[in-house]
């Protein structure tokens, strides 16, 4: 039986649809990421589950029990909050042991778990500090400990990386992975940055405008993505609209402004005539100077920013559009602005999309 | 800043002038607490034979306990009251009456302390012959007054520390598993003790320093300090009023300083734990 | 609050609210009913009753104390606004560590008895206090001036009473002025004087608003200032209120006197209500 299951969950404030008809099931264990713009309603969602607000529609059912009537402070629900919100009256010992006494849970057995807990987010020693007297690292920690000490069945979380420079991210993101199949429970990170979800998550739903738009692994989402609108959001992409014609024995993609159509491995049911899109993530792309065997396209190369391990080149097409290739910094050595290249990428490493 | 320059001095003397203006009673009461002669135009040496004659006045001893023991309770009432409306008119965007209770909670801060007692003192008169209490005016009924309009103030100052009460910290404890109830009482009440503090410790000094409604509302058995000085002062010079008020001072410079510290000590902190986004 | 039960909600405006109406709103209500009623000779010394006897005694008499509580309250509010402006001013402009220390400089004559500050006006008012002795002794003026038991005292006594009143909601207003609005109007020309009075002065004024309001609603009905500070000339509505109930027990006299002030105040009132709420309700936007 999954451990949260959201039944058709809609949530309006008064003439905004935050949340519309979302549907969405979270098994056991899992460390799932609800990804999106802002706007898009995940922290709505977020607190649906949370308790902090009531569908108007749908249910919420946490492992086989409908919740959605339940106050927060009845759910197995914890979560983590953006802004750590820690007590600042009480002491770091204080703020984890605080939902452990609520339940009525005896000193001694308090005093061992809030150890426990210290120790798993390795903050040991810093029982008796205040929030003021810690870094915001620290204070995350400290907030991970209180959300987990009463062992929840599902743990959630609101954009736990957003506040941390770029360095601490990528040790956090470590932790957060490692605490999280040590503890073995249920995670739900709610993002805007794709490049969290994709380290984090082993499922990711994407949400746009209230609706899930995909779900699916970090590998489905970026390499099939469904949509325009998840291929864009999700890590760069070149994308090319245009009608599908029947080319040389399979489909290809008439595009403006190209010549010879774009030559498709047809996985759907596509029909000739139909508009469509062909999305190829930059790092598919292929450059060389002189003309490849197969569909290529003439390019001008517009700039070259390097990256340290890799380098963005910036090309446009003889009618004036925009594409993206990331190759690695040493093949883009000798690339000088203006030059004229060819791009290619093999069939199977672009991806159609419908909507 | 250019304007700040050119406008240093003004400023300067505009301060000088200001406090010199506000302290000058204050200094002269200390000083001539001090003045071994009774008259204020005689300087007859340093003295503290006012203080020694203060200890052993009965009349200011007794008015004095008795104006403690109405403070400690009147502010006591304030607190719990002026709590309670603050944090509803913070809280509850609408609900019946709320116009009504603004009202109530803004006029006794303003409406002339005259009016307070006389129509306080009336409403016992009038409650004696409905259902026979309270029996006789006293203690009790300047408590009662006082409590009403210091709690008023109490409201003003718990309201203002909610606006910038962090919600969030309630959200967690109610995530954590606490009960609405036990989030007032665990994280809302200790987020906002600075104006408990302060709220109780204003409510104290209204209620001390009061005369006119105490003087309507209170009986024969019942003399606060402010009634006994009154009653003092309009028959002549009494210098043991100087050093009265100079103790006062001295008390209320003390406790004052006390709350302010352990309010800019709270004040750090929550700035130093606060939101990291709006 | 989410969940928030309606008990605890019904108790936390229950409370006050009943309290508030029985001990604030009551009263009025019965001040208004003694004010028909007839004194007499009696415990307590009035007569439930019907009449006008005591209002028109009102006009006939006192309509002149009225008017001049109502003109002394405005000199003081007007002269509270002119000394306040510049100390508040200048507080909000004091660098950091300083400002609280002047704040709680301001707060702390208020702190202290209310009572024996304005008693000790009188010594440095009188024929021979302070101020005279000063002014003889340097030859300034042969005889003593008459400060005490007068307008001047009163007025001087209310302006004195009143300054932290008026200070700590400017010191508010001024206080949040935002910096950079000052160097953009002086980057954009406007000399001081300028910046003064087309930028600090206009956004000040809602300090402004709510510091003559809380000087001046309570300065008509003030009894302590009048009583012991004024004379036979300066006689305001609440020592005449006062008078009335302790000097003549006549309590319909007093009721009648009280409810002529509350007419009068009503307007007073009813602004500072849409003004303070209005007030709150901007600062909680941050």
């Amino acid at each position: 039986m999954a451990l949260l299951q959201i039944i058709g969950a809609s949530k309006r404030f008064g003439a905004v649809t935050a949340v519309d008809r979302v549907s969405l099931s979270i098994e056991r264990g899992e460390f799932f990421a609800l990804l999106g713009p802002s706007g898009c309603g995940k922290t709505t969602l977020l607190r649906l589950i949370a308790g902090f607000e009531t569908p108007n529609e749908g249910r919420i059912v946490i492992d086989g029990a409908d919740v959605t009537a339940v106050p927060p402070y009845a759910r197995p629900v914890n979560m983590m909050f953006q802004s750590y919100a820690l007590f600042p009256h009480l002491d770091v010992a204080g703020n984890i042991a605080f939902g452990l006494k609520q339940e009525g849970m005896a000193r001694p057995r308090r005093a061992a778990r809030v150890e426990e807990m210290l120790a798993l987010v390795q903050m040991t020693g810093f029982a008796k500090r205040r929030p003021h007297e810690l870094s915001g690292g620290q204070k995350q920690r400290v907030a991970l400990a209180r959300a987990l000490a009463k062992m929840p069945k599902l743990l959630l979380l609101d954009e736990p990386l957003a506040a941390l420079d770029r360095k601490l991210r990528e040790e956090t993101r470590l932790e957060l992975t490692g605490i999280q199949e040590r503890v073995g429970t249920t995670f739900l990170v709610v993002t805007h940055d794709q490049e969290e979800a994709l380290g984090l998550a082993s499922r990711i739903a994407v949400m746009n405008r209230g609706q899930l738009v995909q779900i699916g692994t970090p590998a489905d989402i970026y390499e099939r993505p469904g949509s325009r609108l998840v291929a864009d959001f999700v890590g760069a992409v070149n994308l090319f609209d245009g009608t599908l014609v029947a080319g040389v024995d399979r489909l290809a993609l008439q595009v403006a402004g190209i010549e010879a159509p774009l030559p498709l491995l047809a996985s759907r049911d596509v029909a000739v005539g139909s508009a469509a899109a062909l999305a190829v993530r930059p790092e598919k792309m292929r450059l060389s100077s002189a003309r490849p065997e197969g569909f290529a396209l003439p390019v001008t190369i517009v700039s070259v920013g390097y990256q340290g391990g890799h380098s963005t080149v910036h090309l446009t097409t003889t009618s004036g559009r925009s594409l993206r290739a990331h190759l690695p910094s040493e093949a883009s050595l000798g690339l000088a602005r203006g030059t004229t290249v060819w791009v290619s990428w093999s069939p199977p490493d672009a991806v159609v999309l419908t909507e | 800043m250019i304007a700040r320059r050119s406008g240093g001095l003004f400023r300067l003397s505009a301060l000088f002038f200001g406090f010199a203006f506000l302290y000058l009673p204050i200094a002269l009461l200390v000083l001539y607490s001090f003045n071994g002669s009774r008259l204020v135009t005689v300087w007859g040496g340093f003295s503290i034979r006012w203080y020694g004659a203060l200890i052993d006045n009965e009349k200011y001893r007794d008015a004095a306990l008795t104006s403690l023991e109405i403070a400690v309770m009147a502010a006591t009432i304030a607190l719990v009251l002026g709590t309670c409306a603050g944090f509803a008119m913070n809280r509850f965007r609408r609900f019946r009456g709320r116009l009504v209770f603004g009202f109530m909670l803004m006029a006794p801060l303003v409406v002339p302390e005259v009016i307070l007692g006389l129509s306080l003192l009336l409403l016992f008169v009038a409650a004696q012959s409905w259902i026979g209490w309270p029996a006789s005016r006293g203690i009790v009924t300047v408590t009662i007054a006082h409590a009403t309009f210091a709690a008023c103030f109490v409201a003003v100052l718990v309201r203002a520390q909610l606006t910038v009460f962090d919600r969030v910290l309630e959200e967690a404890a109610l995530d954590l598993g606490a009960r609405p109830l036990a989030v007032f009482w665990r994280v809302t009440l200790p987020g906002i003790s600075p104006a408990l503090v302060s709220g109780w410790l204003l409510a104290f000094t209204l209620s001390l320093d009061d005369l006119v409604v105490a003087s309507f509302v209170s009986g024969p058995s019942a003399t606060t300090l402010p009634m006994a000085v009154y009653s003092s002062v309009r028959i002549g010079v009494t210098p043991e009023v100087n050093a009265l008020a100079t103790v006062f001072l001295g008390v209320v410079f003390v406790m004052v300083a006390l709350a302010g510290w352990l309010m800019t000590r709270q004040e750090r902190r929550r700035l130093a734990t606060a939101s990291l986004t709006a | 609050m989410t969940g928030m039960g309606a008990g605890l909600r019904r108790f936390l405006i229950g409370l006050p609210f009943v309290w508030l109406g029985v001990f604030f709103l009551l009263p009025l209500a019965i001040v208004a009913a003694i004010s028909f009623a007839e004194s007499a000779d009696a415990i307590p010394p009035f007569k439930l009753d019907w009449t006008l006897a005591n209002y028109r005694a009102l006009c006939t008499g006192c309509l002149s104390v009225y008017t001049s509580s109502l003109a002394l309250a405005a000199l003081a509010t007007v002269l509270c606004l002119l000394t306040g402006y510049p100390v508040a001013f200048a507080i909000a402009r004091a660098p950091g560590v300083w400002r609280q220390l002047l704040l709680f400089l301001v707060m702390l004559p208020f702190w202290t008895s209310f009572l024996i500050r304005v008693y000790a006006w009188i010594a440095i008012l009188q024929p021979s206090g302070l101020i005279n002795r000063v002014l003889l002794a340097s030859g300034l003026i042969e005889q003593p001036l008459p400060l005490l038991y007068n307008a001047f005292s009163v007025t001087l006594g209310l302006v004195y009473s009143y300054l932290p009143f008026m200070i700590l909601p400017l010191y508010g207003s001024l206080s949040r002025l935002d910096e950079s609005l000052i160097e953009a109007a002086a980057d954009l020309g406007a000399p001081p004087r300028r910046v003064f009075l087309d930028v600090i002065l206009p956004l000040s004024l809602p300090g402004v608003a709510a510091g003559c309001l809380l000087v001046f609603i309570p300065a008509i009905g003030e009894f302590v200032i009048p009583d012991l500070l004024g004379g036979p000339g300066t006689l305001m509505v609440g020592k005449m209120l006062w008078q009335e109930f302790f000097d003549n027990v006549d309590w319909p006299a007093a009721a009648a006197i009280a409810m002529a002030l509350i007419v009068l105040l009503t307007l007073p009132l009813l602004v500072a209500q849409r003004f303070l709420e209005r007030e709150v309700r901007r600062d909680r936007a941050p």
